[in-house]
């Protein structure tokens, strides 16, 4: 008897689906950013030393490096830099764009940028940390030459510390070079001052911005300066994703012709699939690079063996003798555990790399085990549970659907 | 499995034929070690410490006009010829790492001869982080294979282990020789390949040995004859599977390094060599290797008793 609920769920499912692909997959896919590899750009390696002798390197510190590094890039301008920390001591800077402006930006990584006060004697007074928040700020002369205030976030300090010095210079360091050298004319109460220097209205702008951030808090040595081409402009992309549908449209052949019934499952769920993998991304706010794309097509390859197993289980099972619905069953469980080992080892694989790998090795493994983890639910159970519904529905329990000649069907 | 065991058909007796594919194998593994000893591998810039110098001139420019000045500046380094691309642009590599200094006096020679418009672009491979990159990826492999025989003892046997860890070692192997061969370009890519390989190949791998599994559960394997049949009727239920399965990716990594873009053509290549190795290994070598193990396994046995 036909159960037509069953049939009825199914089709929902699938049109959920296929409304959810239909109407987000553009808006999904072009969220994703494209890595280095892909879209050009350059690559620094900074080698992370603490400021004092004493002090070590700790995760900590990268971590507040890596944030500084930025927000100093932020500053430039620069969208959406990938930075990542690399214990014991390395930070890795990508920068995915081609117009950005190496030097520039290199050189506002590079400052330490720690403001600093002293007396005539050498000895510093006042420091950057001092500074109240957002307490720089570009400001004007009185012939309209741009200058930097700042405000310190305890006026007290300032009163006391040009009360001291009161008639004598102060000088003004900007990490080690000299920025302003005036002489305190009279106490500073407000708890405001100014550095004067050779400014445009630009570096002004950037010295405030820069002061803002804060210091750096270790040091940065350059190990490493790496341009990268676009090894996928945007031509290439499109060539390459167009060869891609290619190779799907004669996976999804191929699951009709020697599957039928279960082939269009399979196509469904891997459909399903690759646009949950792409929503995963898209939520880990991951940047997709080539080794990515190369555990993704691992991943399509391991999700469509799956269901290659189930079905020629399924076949075998049905050719032994037993009904749709018992050949179903049997297929799918004994089926189960070859795919969850096959799958448990090839994640085993990923951890092993994510932990020892360097950074595109790990965005290899990132990807390979997101998607992984993605093809067990739908490769594995999705298409189990829409495979269920459509046996179960009794529409579909004749050999052929199943890509099972009578002929081939011994007795049991 | 209760049924169709004794109506599988056997095509062809691939364990008996085993020694075959060890030599077969092992002639591709010794042609690729001898093409790496003498002829290496073709590195990429990816592996090979330097520094890459990308120029803008901004007008008309003779290459060997350029290599004279970088000459004049850096006597004493070697360097690619002066190779020109794009509008008013070139490019050349040094074989060690420059100092910036010396770039500095390398673009002002050129703005004294072509005018300030010259731009210059600096990149460079420390020797260290290039060596460090290849040694992690292979420290990280090597563990990852430990970490599979460790897996594959506990829900297999350990032979089972070793065997899949020698199959996975032809197939990152043959795809290196293969580039060496042909003297293709080996860069980053090209490790990215090798990973993938090595996933498809443990999931070809486990996919039969679980039938292995499967089937000395249920049929006789107490002589070598018994289990050298079993071995068989495994590789041969599972045939349609390694087959079609190999197909689909197959031709969908070949449809990608045909129609798709020509700088991943040598990352497809990869693939495709590694493709075709990992299936047959895991029927011809893997599952082979298993079989020899355990036969020793049972001859020691009855030697003890």
């Amino acid at each position: 008897m036909i159960k037509w609920g069953r049939f009825l769920l199914f089709l929902v499912v699938v049109a959920l689906l296929g409304t959810l692909v239909a109407t987000t997959t553009t808006q999904v896919a072009s969220n994703i950013t494209l890595g280095l590899d892909l879209q050009g750009g350059f690559e620094i390696l900074y080698e992370v030393e603490p400021l004092d002798a004493g002090h070590q390197v700790d995760i900590e510190l990268l971590k507040s490096t890596a944030h500084m590094i930025e927000k100093r890039i932020n500053i430039g301008g620069v969208a959406e830099p990938v930075i990542t920390t690399e214990l014991p001591n390395r930070i890795r800077v990508q920068i995915a764009s081609q117009s950005a402006d190496q030097d520039k930006l290199r050189e506002l990584i590079g400052k330490p940028a720690v403001l600093t006060f002293r007396d005539e004697s050498g000895n510093i007074i006042l420091r950057g940390s001092d500074l109240a928040p957002n307490g720089a700020a570009v400001g004007y002369d009185d012939l309209r030459r741009p200058l930097v205030t700042v405000k310190f976030s305890d006026p007290k300090k300032l009163e006391d510390v040009t009360r001291v010095n009161l008639y004598k210079r102060m000088a003004i360091y900007l990490d080690e070079n000299l920025q302003t050298n005036p002489t305190i004319q009279s106490v500073i109460s407000g708890g405001s001052a100014q550095i004067t220097g050779d400014y445009t209205q630009e570096s002004a702008q950037e010295l405030a911005d820069l002061l803002n951030s804060g210091a750096m808090p270790a040091k940065l040595i350059e190990k490493q300066v790496t341009s990268v081409g676009a090894s996928l402009g945007a031509l290439a992309l499109q060539k390459t994703i167009y060869a891609g549908y290619i190779g799907a449209a004669l996976i999804f052949l191929f699951m009709l012709v020697v599957y039928r019934m279960p082939g269009m499952i399979a196509n469904i769920t891997l459909v399903g699939f690759t646009y949950f993998c792409l929503l995963v991304l898209d939520w880990m706010h991951a940047t997709l690079t080539l080794p990515g794309i190369a555990g993704f097509i691992l991943s399509i390859g391991i999700a469509v063996d799956a269901n290659i197993i189930t079905y020629e289980r399924i076949q075998e099972e049905i050719r032994s003798g037993k009904t749709i619905f018992s050949a179903f069953r049997s297929g799918e469980r004994r089926s189960l555990i070859t795919i969850l080992d096959a799958h448990f080892t090839n994640l085993i694989t990923t951890v092993v790399l994510f932990y020892f790998g360097t950074s595109s090795i790990q965005g290899f493994a990132v990807v390979l085990a997101m998607t992984i983890i993605v093809s067990i639910i739908t490769n594995v159970f999705g298409s189990r549970l829409l495979l269920w519904l459509v046996v179960r529905s009794n529409m579909f329990n004749k050999p052929f659907w199943f890509g099972v000649k009578e002929s081939e069907i011994g007795e049991l | 499995m209760s049924f169709n065991q004794q109506d599988t058909v056997i095509r062809f007796d691939i364990v008996k034929n085993r020694r075959k594919f060890f030599i077969g194998s092992s002639a591709i593994i010794i042609l690729g070690l001898v093409f790496i000893l003498f002829q290496g591998l073709h590195l990429g810039v990816d592996f090979k410490a330097g520094t890459r110098l990308d120029l803008f001139i901004g007008k008309e420019f003779k290459p060997a006009d350029v290599e004279a000045v970088i000459k004049q500046s850096i006597p004493n380094i070697a360097f690619s010829p002066v190779t020109p691309y794009g509008t008013h642009q070139a490019y050349t590599r040094f074989d060690q790492t420059v100092s910036s200094d010396k770039m500095m006096a390398v673009e002002q020679g050129l703005k004294a001869k072509y005018g300030d418009q010259v731009t210059k672009q600096v990149s460079t491979v420390d020797p260290s982080i290039a060596q460090e990159m290849v040694k992690k990826a292979a420290v990280a492999v090597v563990i990852a294979s430990i970490a599979i025989v460790i897996y594959i003892a506990i829900r297999f046997q350990w032979l089972f282990g070793i065997a899949a860890v020698a199959g996975l070692i032809h197939d990152v192997f043959i795809p290196i020789a293969i580039f060496s061969v042909l003297g293709l370009e080996v860069d980053l890519t090209f490790i990215a390949a090798l990973l993938t390989i090595l996933g498809y190949s443990i999931n070809d791998k486990i996919v039969i040995f679980d039938r292995i599994r499967e089937n000395l559960r249920t049929m006789k394997s107490k002589s070598i004859e018994d289990l050298e049949h079993l071995v068989n009727v495994s590789l041969w239920q599972t045939m349609r599977r390694s087959v079609y399965t190999v197909a689909t990716v197959f031709f969908t990594v070949l449809a990608i390094a045909v129609l798709g873009s020509e700088s991943i053509r040598n990352f497809s290549l990869a693939l495709l060599f590694g493709l075709v190795s990992g299936t047959y290994s895991s029927i011809f070598i893997a599952a082979q290797i298993w079989v020899n193990l355990k036969e020793r396994n049972m001859l020691k046995k009855k030697a003890k008793a």
